[in-house]
């Protein structure tokens, strides 16, 4: 079966510095892939590339038939079916978390009124939230407004979804709940990209894990050939660091 | 003592002042009636267009805020009314002082409201644009709402300026309040219709300033 | 004539501007003493006010509280008439010059008290705790510990506030200042032609365009945020 989504080639500079140096990827269905590795090394970048927050100097990116990083496409479109979550949120603080997850609902769907609302309320208790639709991000907890960001994401239906560190803005004892969501959604067969320091939730959760360094990708395997029997020597050194 | 009653704070030079100042206070509403809200617009149009990221709009913009910002009002206002009219432009009173304010206020309302813009995170750009939402509507729904909300304070100081900016229409002979005020004080030889005007312009400002004060002290 | 040549005859007049330019520049000049002199009295007179309501008492605070309120809500316009045609009528005569520069002086006073003002007070309590409990009196405490952190939050909204205030000494020509504008439209009338008020406009750019850059550089050197 094709995969949801294909990289090939990508290539991102910032200036005089190249931040990706030829990422090639794949994401099958309903596949939890786990991009680990030092700072620095370009995992959230590779993440923006993919609903093309970042503009990548080089390479393709195929998705639901086309690629995204070609001209003319319609973006807003495309972004629809790729929803981010991000590290430090970005609730839209002026909006309750019933309203965050139903602007795009009335924007970009263009679905009425009630529907939207409906709609936005069901995901919202999906994330275990209903009792604080009515609140504004001021009023929550990190951990439960990640889990609003989720929902936003989620109440577009898309086709794969793109966590870029979710858990690290988190207090320790929030985390818990937030990859508890994502559990569930991987039980639930969401086809995921995931960049995240949380070692041993990739151990469990990640079907396949990407090992970046310096911009590129090292090695990639299922969790124990990564975390247990790693092929090179980076990999070695930086998960036997990470274990510590 | 009696002299600075007499001079300043003459009930009957007041009295007699007092119709033409009505009509006067009431040509200043209706003036601010029309220039605050074409400020407002004018610069909503300029921030938008001074944050947007197409260099070939933007800067032309940014170069005639520059010059306006840099151009004392009562100048402009006198260019306009005085200097057109050697080009065969020849505008009303009312006319110049409207031209003369939107071109002043929005390059005013427009840098307060570009830097409310620009004081809005990337986030917020990032979380809207990647469910879908175009750039229009992440500008509308997500950063203006904010942008604005948070720059009330400084909206508000600058709308009172812009009342008091009215004043200057008397210089080219609108018959604004301060306009009348003048008429009367010449008339007269009594300065107690200014008196007077000052303490029309304090009933209809000193509320807007306690407000602007007040909202200012908030956000600290 | 084509349009292009009769625009410039109308504001680039070469003859005309040659006759001018020494008043043109004398109104510069004299714009540009004013300004200055309206910046150092104001700022002082601010700061020194807005030291006097550090000290907290009431009927001081209250007294300054209605001096901003009055200077904020009134035109600067309708103050300077009042002074320039009033005072005469009770012995003092003000020159048109000194009245300018005493109502535009009071207003900078007044919106540079609200900033400094401001500034003082969000300086975290703790400042003064910890100055004060190494023996430092009120004023030392203010002096070398609160005030140094206060000005830098003010440096923004004064350069915005003080820029806006001088470019008022325009108003000057209502009362016969022999400023810039005045010059430029006595020059006018004088030449039946518009070009000293196209002059007069350049030299307002030359004066404040730089200014304003100025007062964006140092609003990014010391960046001061909202919530």
């Amino acid at each position: 079966m094709a995969p949801v989504m294909s990289i090939s080639g990508l290539r991102l500079s910032y200036g005089a510095t190249e931040v990706l140096s030829g990422i090639d990827l794949d994401v099958a269905e309903g596949e939890a892939t786990f991009v680990i590795g030092p700072s620095g090394s370009g995992k959230s970048s590779l993440l923006r590339c993919c609903n093309r927050l970042e503009e990548p100097g080089a390479g393709h990116i195929q998705f639901e038939g086309q690629d995204i990083l070609a001209s003319g496409i319609d973006l807003n479109q495309i972004r629809r079916r790729i929803g981010m979550v991000f590290q430090s949120f970005n609730l839209y603080p002026h909006m309750t978390a019933l309203g965050n997850v139903r602007l795009a609902l009335r924007h970009v769907l263009k679905l009425p009124r009630d529907k939207a609302d409906a709609l936005a309320k069901t995901q919202l208790d999906r994330v275990g939230l209903s009792e604080h639709m009515s609140q504004y991000p001021a009023q929550l907890s990190g951990g439960q407004q990640q889990r609003v960001a989720i929902a936003r994401a989620l109440a577009l239906e898309p086709r794969i979804m793109l966590f870029d560190e979710p858990t690290s803005a988190l207090d320790p004892e929030l985390v818990g709940e937030v990859l508890g969501v994502l559990s569930e959604l991987k039980r639930d067969g969401m086809t995921m990209i995931v960049v995240s320091h949380e070692m041993r939730f990739a151990q469990n959760a990640a079907d396949k894990v990407v090992f970046m360094s310096d911009g590129q990708i090292v090695e990639e395997g299922p969790p124990a050939q990564i975390f247990d029997a790693p092929q090179a020597q980076r990999t070695r050194d930086f998960v036997a660091q990470a274990a510590l | 003592m009696e002299a600075l009653l007499h001079q300043f704070f003459n009930l009957e030079v007041m009295a007699r002042a007092w119709p033409i100042m009505l009509k006067g206070a009431g040509l200043t509403v209706l003036l601010c009636l029309a220039v605050v809200p074409l400020g407002l617009i004018g610069g909503l149009g300029v921030a938008l267009v001074s944050t947007s990221p197409l260099r070939r709009i933007r800067w032309p913009v940014v170069v005639l805020v520059d010059i306006f910002r840099a151009v004392p009002p009562l100048a402009l206002l006198i260019f306009i009314s005085a200097g057109l009219p050697f080009a065969g432009i020849r505008l009303s009173p009312f006319m110049a002082v409207v031209l003369s304010f939107f071109l002043n206020n929005s390059a005013y309302y427009g840098e307060i409201i570009r830097a409310g813009i620009e004081s809005i995170g990337k986030g917020q750009h990032d979380a809207a644009r990647s469910t879908g939402l175009s750039a229009w509507q992440t500008q509308a729904y997500v950063i203006l709402p904010q942008a604005l909300r948070n720059v009330l304070p400084d909206l508000v100081s600058n709308t009172i300026e812009v009342v008091k900016l009215t004043s200057l229409a008397s210089v080219v002979a609108f018959a604004e309040l301060l306009y009348a005020a003048e008429m009367a004080r010449s008339v007269t030889y009594n300065a107690s219709p200014l008196v007077m005007a000052a303490a029309m312009y304090l009933v209809l400002l000193w509320p807007a300033v306690r407000l602007a004060s007040g909202l200012e002290h908030k956000l600290r | 004539m084509t349009r292009f040549e009769a625009f410039l005859d109308t504001f680039f007049n070469a003859s005309v501007m040659q006759r001018y330019l020494p008043d043109i520049i004398e109104g510069f000049f004299i714009t540009c003493g004013i300004a200055i002199l309206v910046v150092l009295a104001g700022l002082a007179l601010g700061l020194a006010l807005a030291v006097l309501r550090s000290y907290r008492i009431r009927l001081v605070n209250i007294l300054i509280v209605v001096f901003v309120d009055l200077l904020r809500a009134l035109p600067p316009l309708v103050l300077i008439l009042i002074l320039y045609f009033g005072l005469p009528n009770l012995g003092l005569t003000l020159s048109g010059f000194v009245v300018l520069w005493l109502v535009l002086t009071l207003v900078l006073a007044a919106f540079a008290e609200e900033i400094f003002w401001a500034g003082i007070l969000s300086v975290d309590q703790g400042q003064w705790a910890a100055a004060r409990s190494t023996g430092l009196g009120f004023f030392q405490a203010l002096a070398y510990v609160i005030l140094p952190q206060a000005i830098r939050l003010t440096i923004a909204p004064l350069t915005n506030r003080t820029i806006a205030i001088t470019k008022n000494t325009a108003l000057g020509m209502v009362i016969g200042v022999g400023e810039l504008l005045n010059q430029a439209t006595t020059a006018q009338s004088f030449a039946g032609n518009a070009t000293p008020l196209m002059m007069a406009t350049v030299a307002y750019l030359i004066l404040f365009v730089p200014v304003v850059y100025l007062g964006r550089w140092i609003e990014t050197r010391f960046a001061w945020r909202r919530a």
